[in-house]
């Protein structure tokens, strides 16, 4: 029998809330969960990512709302009620406990015969591919080794719900791509829901299937990965999804004015007249010889393909843009952005 | 040439480098110098000169305090005050130094608890014996309280020297057992507690483990700070009676039977016995986890 999630059907989250004394890290959540789905959260430092994380896992008590396993309410239980897996951040292996007996520690906790724990332990091993190195102490495996340890630890006991603290985020560059598409895979496996912490969000975008943007302990847009990085709803989730241009500009009427050019065909709907912000990938500003706006170039970075700038329009605006051609510190380009790539957002809030 | 002669002879400072000894390494001269004249001198001194008898062979204060019940008795009286108060000094500093560890104030409450260490033993007993005394507020309580007829003995025995090296004991065990507590890392009993473990199991499976390595050097400083009880078996216990401990048959031997051999013989035979607890201690180390108590990287 190979390790499956326990089955449900919906996980729900109805206003969690959770302060800190005077400060509320968390406000007012709302999210249902779908049994096999795939969840990230994302968001700054700060923005109540792990607190919602942690208040799932039980580890935090919270201060009003409820959560919600189809029918059994279960934000007043304990951690070691809710039977949840968690892969903690520095892993929290138990460093005095073999591979082994970390993997079959939950299952030892729920009173499994012998025979059993180890059948499973070996399936989880499996799974994580560290058949042979089962007898190690954790002190003894590398990140990447430590990292499979602690998933395999949150799967073996078949939790409807695998919960993960920015997990990648102490391993290099070349395993944390490695991993991505293991957890992944891992996840497709064995059926759970799983939701995912991060503040970056190529992992989140190549991850998950909904993205949860949080700011500031509220959630600021839910959607597919495809959704946000096209429609983002608000400007601080452009930020977020790469739109490094985020230029205070005016709307009147159809016409939107950044660094003190019009620019044509921008589609403003999202904008009343007045203050406004217009949010452009540097890779959707690029040099072109009719572009209607002008820039200095003070720094460029070569990127294989394309030189990545950033620069000055003549009134101070501070511009990231593209280029395919070759450009230098102190050269003039003119700059300009497909319509359908530049959104516009109300600059009333910012 | 000379270029490839030069080569082949490493400088004395390089070799010396490679050795890891350099000049900041003769800092720790002072301390050496320090050590061997205050401890290796008159520890060998005073092992020699206990096989030097006033009269009898070289073995014969050896085989004299081996042989006289009023002299080998001391060791079981010391025995028996130590051990109890090294494990209850243990592990009372467990409990408390986990709910500590969890305190906002934790520094208030670690300043209350410490102290007793700068008040010293002389005036803990002092103080024991005015407030526990048969005239004392306690004993007075009690007995306007109706509570008891006559006065509870709780000093001038055991009870009181017990007291009294568990007032003076406690905050040195409860700093160490803090200290070892909150360097394990709290999201190892949160995994603990995802993975189902309850509060015991958390303890047992997880904090204790981790905590093993402390709780036996902790014992053992706690033991030999105990076993070489002095002043407050004087002051608090029965000197003639039950309390009377190794150090203060030492003592008679020194300054009231002026027999320096003898005085050192008792004191090697104290050093001999705390050495062997140590050793027995440090010795069952190697059943417990002796790496670090954190996760591997993060």
């Amino acid at each position: 029998m190979a390790i499956a999630a326990r089955d449900f059907r919906e996980l729900k989250l109805d206003g969690m809330s959770r302060s800190f004394g005077t400060v509320n890290a968390l406000k007012g959540v709302s999210l249902n969960v779908r049994r096999g789905e795939f969840i990230a959260l994302l968001g700054p430092s700060g923005c109540g990512k792990s607190t919602a994380l942690n208040c799932l896992a039980g580890l935090l008590t919270l201060s009003s709302g409820s959560i919600w396993l189809d029918t059994t309410r279960i934000d007043r239980l304990k951690p070691e009620e809710r039977g949840f897996g968690m892969v903690f951040q520095n892993y929290a292996l138990f460093p005095h406990m073999s591979v082994r007996k970390n993997i079959g520690f939950g299952l030892a906790m729920q009173g499994r015969p012998r025979t059993e724990i180890a059948r499973k332990v070996d399936e989880a091993l499996a799974i994580v591919r560290l058949g042979d190195q089962g007898e190690k102490l954790p002190g003894q495996l590398s990140g990447g080794q430590q990292q499979r340890v602690a998933i395999a630890r949150a799967i073996v006991i078949e939790p409807p719900l695998v919960l993960m603290d920015e997990p990648l985020s102490n391993l290099d560059a070349k395993l944390r791509l490695e991993m991505r598409a293991e957890i992944r895979r891992i996840h497709e496996l064995i059926g759970s829901a799983t939701i995912y912490v991060t503040h970056d969000q190529e992992e989140a975008l190549s991850l998950a299937d909904r993205i949860v943007v949080m700011r500031d302990g509220v959630v600021r847009q839910v959607g597919t990965p495809e959704e946000l990085y096209a429609r983002p709803a608000h400007a601080d989730v452009a930020e977020f999804m790469g739109y490094r241009n985020l230029i205070r500009s005016r709307v009147s009427g159809a016409n939107v004015t950044v660094a003190g050019v019009d620019l044509q065909g921008t589609p403003v709907e999202g904008a009343p007249n007045g203050s406004a912000i217009v949010a452009i990938r540097p890779d959707d500003l690029r040099v072109r010889s009719n572009g209607a706006l002008t820039a200095t170039v003070e720094s460029a970075q070569y990127h294989g393909s394309t030189f990545y700038c950033f620069g000055k329009a003549p009134d101070g605006t501070e511009l990231y843009f593209c280029s395919s051609e070759k450009v230098g510190r102190g050269d003039t380009v003119r700059l300009s952005a497909d319509p359908k790539h530049v959104l516009v957002y109300d600059g009333g809030g910012r | 040439m000379s270029v490839t002669a030069a080569s082949e002879r490493i400088p004395w400072r390089v070799r010396l480098a490679l050795r890891e000894v350099d000049g900041v390494t003769l800092l720790v001269l002072p301390a050496v110098i320090f050590v061997v004249a205050l401890f290796v001198y008159p520890f060998l001194y005073g092992f020699v000169i206990s096989f030097q008898p006033k009269a009898g062979d070289w073995l014969a204060n050896y085989r004299k305090f081996f042989s006289e019940p009023f002299l080998y008795d001391t060791i079981f009286a010391t025995l028996w005050l130590a051990i109890p108060a090294t494990l209850i000094n243990v592990l009372i500093s467990i409990p408390v130094a986990m709910r500590v560890r969890l305190m906002r104030h934790r520094r208030i409450l670690t300043t209350i608890l410490v102290i007793p260490i700068t008040l010293g033993t002389v005036l803990i007993a002092e103080g024991l014996l005015t407030y526990l005394g048969a005239q004392g507020w306690f004993n007075r309580t009690l007995i306007s309280l109706g509570l008891v007829k006559t006065p509870v003995r709780l000093v001038h025995n055991y009870t009181g020297v017990m007291l009294s090296l568990i007032m003076s004991g406690f905050p040195f065990t409860f700093l160490l057992t803090l200290s070892y507590i909150t360097g394990i890392d709290p999201s190892l009993e949160q995994a603990a507690a995802t993975l189902g473990a309850k509060a015991r199991a958390r303890f047992v499976h997880i904090l204790l483990p981790l905590l093993a390595q402390g709780l036996a050097i902790n014992l053992c400083l706690s033991f030999v700070q105990t076993f070489s009880v002095f002043p407050s078996a004087v002051l608090l216990g029965a000197p003639a009676g039950d309390t009377r401990v190794i150090s203060l048959a030492a003592y008679q031997a020194a300054y009231e039977q002026y027999d320096a051999s003898m005085a050192s013989a008792i004191a090697m035979i104290m050093g001999f016995i705390q050495l062997g607890v140590v050793i027995l201690i440090l010795a069952g180390r190697r059943f417990v986890y002796r790496g670090a108590a954190g996760g591997g990287k993060g």
